[in-house]
């Protein structure tokens, strides 16, 4: 089979992804999209490392998972604080920046 | 028609509705468990082209780690705390979904487009020795540094996370036993120095989330837990006592 | 040349005095007076030692230097703060600390009664440094320190009594005027500097041969300019009339007999620059004329007694000028006339400071009348300096004044008769305001307010005013028997012995100058005999309202600096407010108005952001999309 169909995947993975951050507004919610689009990205990087025969894509696609992983940990402590002080997971409501 | 090809024509689709549930459902956990089995076909999809270390880190730290830290933040914040999926702002939703299949457009004629060359060499030779150690190869030889750096970011972010979920309140000193007493008794009102008035309804209802009635038969909120009103989790005592009074006094008579 | 270790001594004690007193303060009110006279006469006790060590020298070896430290030193160009005693210091050295010593003297009883006594010590102390520093600095740069300093005591003193705004004016204008004049030096110097290489005295006489008379006539008339500010010479003149708003110590020793005869010193001192500059030298001839009839005819007209006596001083300063204008001939008798100049103006100044002190500090002539027999000492002292200042013989100014007159006939031709002849005329107008002022105060009827108690000065004032009364008498005759001046300055001024031609016999010159005295003198008794009004008569011809007016000197320097500088600062402030500032605030309102019409996008809605993230990313893939295509 072509792998060129994981990469069809992989785009269509991350414009739904992109789509999920917008419209969604649980902040939760938000950042599991992000974790969709980071995902999306990781499964173009091991397609391309199987197209070209080396395991490069696979090591960035391990850092990739790290750096998510650090990007999830602190993400989430800032959902728990906000809630803590506004009680709601909204990232609507999060909107002093506009006044 | 490989078993490769079998697969993905079955998988794909499933992971793209899957991802698109995402989107549609309304309560947050429902979204967990869909992106849960995105990530699951995604580890398959890995190990079905020669990344089978990556698999299984896809699925030990993404569906196991990262998805219970998710559905743990879930709890925490409510589990059944639902959105309304009705847009606020106007034109957002609009704009966002036609940006997005432009933008997969885009990038599926890119692809589409695109030569790369060669044909798919696969990863035969590469994962020859394995492909734990051919990763282990590049991470601690070529990438050794990233690999430093990445983990001091590691570090560095746990260590953010514990100062950002920190409870500036668990830092104040507690009071003695002692102390407590003076001051409820030194206290701006005596009437209630000798504890609050306990919850429930008696004789008619005793739960922690019913608020205990005054003499004139208003609720108490000195009766329950500020955390079960903070939640709305409170009895309506009305059903239990307000309703009941004039019957009984009617009953006296 | 011999060096010595004494000369540092003379800048230093009274500058030593100067700051102890201004950093002690109040701590010194008892006693600051008298230890600033003390000092004072301690260097003037310097300055006679070196003067006797320096005539028991021969002449060869008479000038000596001090250097101090290496003040400036660039690559190969190097200044020293070094101190020159020559011939033609050493005059300056005596007068200064002389005659500021006896004004020490008179303002201990003259100030007796200003809370600020010390402070106006202090600044008499530090002027004395200054000046000694002006006439001992071995080149431009050390001189030019000096001069600043001069007009720095000159601008703190005539503002003493600052309290009074028309008193501060007259102190700033003071200061402007000089700055005008400084310009002139320092552009001086850096002329020499760029010509010479060099800001010595030594270093530019070295290389004067060899340099185009473009760069000496450049340098020369700046030096003039210099001289005219410091001098209170055309142009430059009218803040000498208002620096009388000090107190009248300040105006005798200051703005009569040394500060203002710095440019004098100057000319003098750059005789090397004037010897081959003809043409600036003829420029210093015309500016001396102009002063000399100019302060001459301003002095008719004024009813005050020390403006008066400053145009006076004005005019003499003009004669001093006019000498040094002629070359090696004139040096020696502009520096005479300066030394007698500063004997019987300072006299003057004391004695109309010892009139003010009797009258209730009444300096209006008209409300005088009479005093002779109220302050015999005063008018006595004040008579002799006015028999010198008109110069009837055998007084101080018939010597010196002769000779400048001698001189300017002695250019020759139709130039010096004309010179000769101005300078004549002065002597005349001299001659009749010094008789009028003379007869408004001490002769005639009794023209004094009602208040007014006229009575002898205390002992600490007339003491100084005698001795400069002798001065005036005698240091005439001492200066100029067996040419004693002409011979002491020749190594300074005139190196090459020149011959000096003679136009008219000298007896002939000085026939003329007893006559014209004379004359002015008539002219004065006849209009100012008898009794006077108490005030000035309104109906005069419009030559005395432009005399009164001080020849609109103030008029015109209004009408081409004042106002022309005024219309140029609006205008500066128009474009400063409109284009500058426009510019400015039209940024910042662009700003405003584009910040407005982005901060529609600022929602604060995260999801907002992440939409135009979005379609940003859209955007660069379309343009990838496009160019790859």
């Amino acid at each position: 089979m072509n792998p060129t169909n994981y990469l069809y995947l992989s785009a269509i993975l991350f414009s739904i992804g992109a789509v999920g951050v917008v419209v969604r507004r649980n902040a939760i919610v938000v950042f599991m999209c992000i974790e969709l689009m980071l995902n999306a990205a990781n499964l173009a990087f091991v397609t391309f490392a199987n197209m070209t025969g080396n395991l490069q894509g696979q090591v960035m696609a391990f850092f990739t998972m790290v750096v998510a992983a650090c990007e999830v940990v602190v993400g989430l402590a800032i959902i728990v604080t906000i809630y803590r002080s506004r009680r709601s997971a909204s990232v609507d409501d999060a909107s002093l920046l506009s006044r | 028609m490989t078993g490769e090809t079998v697969m993905f024509w079955v998988l794909a689709p499933l992971t793209v509705f899957a991802a698109v549930g995402m989107l549609l459902v309304k309560k947050a956990v429902h979204s967990a468990i869909l992106l849960a089995f995105v990530m699951i076909a995604l580890a398959i999809f890995y190990i079905a082209q020669d990344a089978p270390f990556l698999g299984i880190v896809q699925i030990v730290v993404y569906t196991g780690a990262v998805m219970m830290l998710f559905l743990f933040i879930l709890m925490l914040v409510g589990v059944d705390s639902s959105d309304s999926l009705v847009e606020t702002i106007k034109g957002l939703r609009g704009v966002a979904i036609t940006t997005s299949l432009a933008f997969a457009a885009a990038l599926t004629s890119l692809i589409a487009r695109a030569e790369f060359g060669q044909e798919p060499l696969g990863l035969v030779s590469a994962n020859a020795n394995g492909n734990v150690e051919g990763i282990a190869n590049l991470i601690f030889r070529q990438y050794v540094w990233a690999f430093e750096v990445i983990s001091a970011l590691l570090i560095t972010a746990a260590l953010g996370a514990m100062v950002l979920a920190h409870s500036p309140k668990s830092s104040e000193a507690r009071l003695s036993q002692r102390a407590r007493s003076v001051a409820r008794f030194r206290g701006a009102s005596i009437g209630t120095a000798a504890g609050l008035p306990g919850s429930g309804v008696f004789a008619r209802h005793n739960a922690v989330d019913v608020p205990a009635l005054l003499p004139d038969g208003k609720p108490s909120d000195l009766s329950i837990s500020s955390v079960l009103a903070e939640r709305g989790d409170v009895q309506e005592t009305k059903r239990y006592a307000l309703d009941g009074l004039p019957k009984l006094d009617e009953e006296d008579k | 040349m011999n060096t010595s270790t004494n000369i540092v001594y003379l800048i230093a004690l009274p500058l030593f005095s100067s700051a102890l007193l201004m950093l002690l303060g109040r701590k010194a009110d008892k006693w600051g007076h008298i230890f600033a006279t003390l000092i004072s006469a301690s260097a003037f006790f310097v300055g006679v030692t070196e003067f006797f060590a320096m005539r028991s020298r021969p002449e060869e070896a008479r000038a000596v230097t001090q250097k101090l430290f290496t003040w400036i030193s660039v690559g190969d160009f190097q200044v020293d703060a070094s101190l020159l005693l020559d011939q033609l210091s050493i005059a300056f050295v005596l007068l200064i600390t002389g005659v500021g010593t006896l004004i020490h003297i008179y303002s201990i009883a003259y100030m007796s009664h200003d809370r600020d006594r010390r402070r106006f010590f202090a600044y008499l102390n530090f002027f004395i440094a200054a000046m000694l520093l002006l006439v001992l600095g071995d080149s431009y740069l050390n001189l030019y320190v000096g001069w600043e300093g001069v007009g720095l005591a000159s601008y703190l003193l005539i503002g003493f009594w600052n309290q009074k705004p028309e008193y501060a004016t007259a102190a700033k204008k003071a200061f402007v005027m000089n700055r005008v004049g400084d310009f002139g030096l320092s552009i001086a110097i850096m002329i020499g500097f760029a010509t010479f290489g060099s800001v010595s005295f030594s270093g530019i006489e070295e290389k004067v041969g060899g340099a185009g008379e473009t760069a000496l006539t450049a340098m020369g008339l700046m030096l003039l300019l210099a001289a005219a500010g410091k001098s209170a010479q055309f142009p430059l003149q009218a803040w000498l009339g208002d620096a009388m708003a000090g107190p009248t110590p300040v105006s005798a020793l200051i703005h009569a007999a040394t500060m203002v005869t710095a440019g004098v010193y100057l000319i003098t001192r750059s005789n090397f620059i004037f010897d081959n500059a003809p043409t600036a030298q003829l420029a210093v001839v015309m500016i001396g004329i102009i002063t000399l009839l100019f302060g001459a005819v301003i002095g008719t007209a004024k009813d005050d007694i020390k403006k008066a006596l400053a145009a006076s001083t004005m005019s003499q300063i003009g004669y001093m000028i006019l000498a040094t204008g002629f070359g090696p001939a004139g040096y020696a008798f502009a520096i005479m006339h300066l030394l007698t100049h500063g004997f019987f103006k300072a006299g003057m100044f004391l004695g109309a400071g010892s009139v003010m002190h009797g009258m209730n500090d009444e300096v209006n002539m008209r409300k005088y009348g009479g005093l002779a027999k109220f302050m015999p000492i005063t008018s006595i002292t004040f008579g002799l300096g006015y028999l010198a200042i008109i110069g009837v013989p055998p007084f101080a100014g018939f010597y010196s004044k002769d000779k400048i007159i001698e001189t300017a006939f002695n250019a020759g031709g139709v130039q010096g008769v004309i010179f000769g002849g101005a300078a004549l005329l002065g002597a005349v107008i001299t001659a009749f305001y010094m008789t009028r002022v003379m007869l408004l105060t001490f002769a005639g009827n009794k023209r004094w307010a009602s208040d007014a108690h006229p009575h002898e000065s205390p002992f600490l004032m007339w003491a100084p005013m005698a001795v400069l009364a002798i001065g005036s008498v005698a240091s005439g005759y001492l200066l100029y028997s067996g040419k004693a001046i002409v011979k002491w300055l020749a190594p300074v001024v005139d190196k090459d012995h020149h011959e000096h031609v003679e136009f008219l016999p000298p007896i002939v010159v000085t026939t003329l100058a007893i006559v014209a005295v004379l004359i002015g003198v008539s002219i004065a008794l006849l209009k100012y005999r008898g009794e006077q009004s108490d005030s000035a008569p309104s109906d005069v011809s419009i030559w005395t309202r432009f005399a009164r007016r001080d020849l609109l000197q103030d008029d015109a320097n209004e009408f081409l600096f004042m106002r022309p500088g005024q219309e140029v600062t609006k205008a500066l402030v128009v474009t400063d407010e409109r284009v500058i500032d426009g510019a400015v605030r039209g940024v910042a309102a662009s700003a405003v108005g584009s910040a407005r019409g982005l901060r529609k996008l600022q929602t604060g809605y995260v999801r907002n952001y992440a939409l135009l993230i979005l379609i940003g990313a859209a955007l660069i893939l379309a343009a990838i999309w496009v160019v790859t295509i």
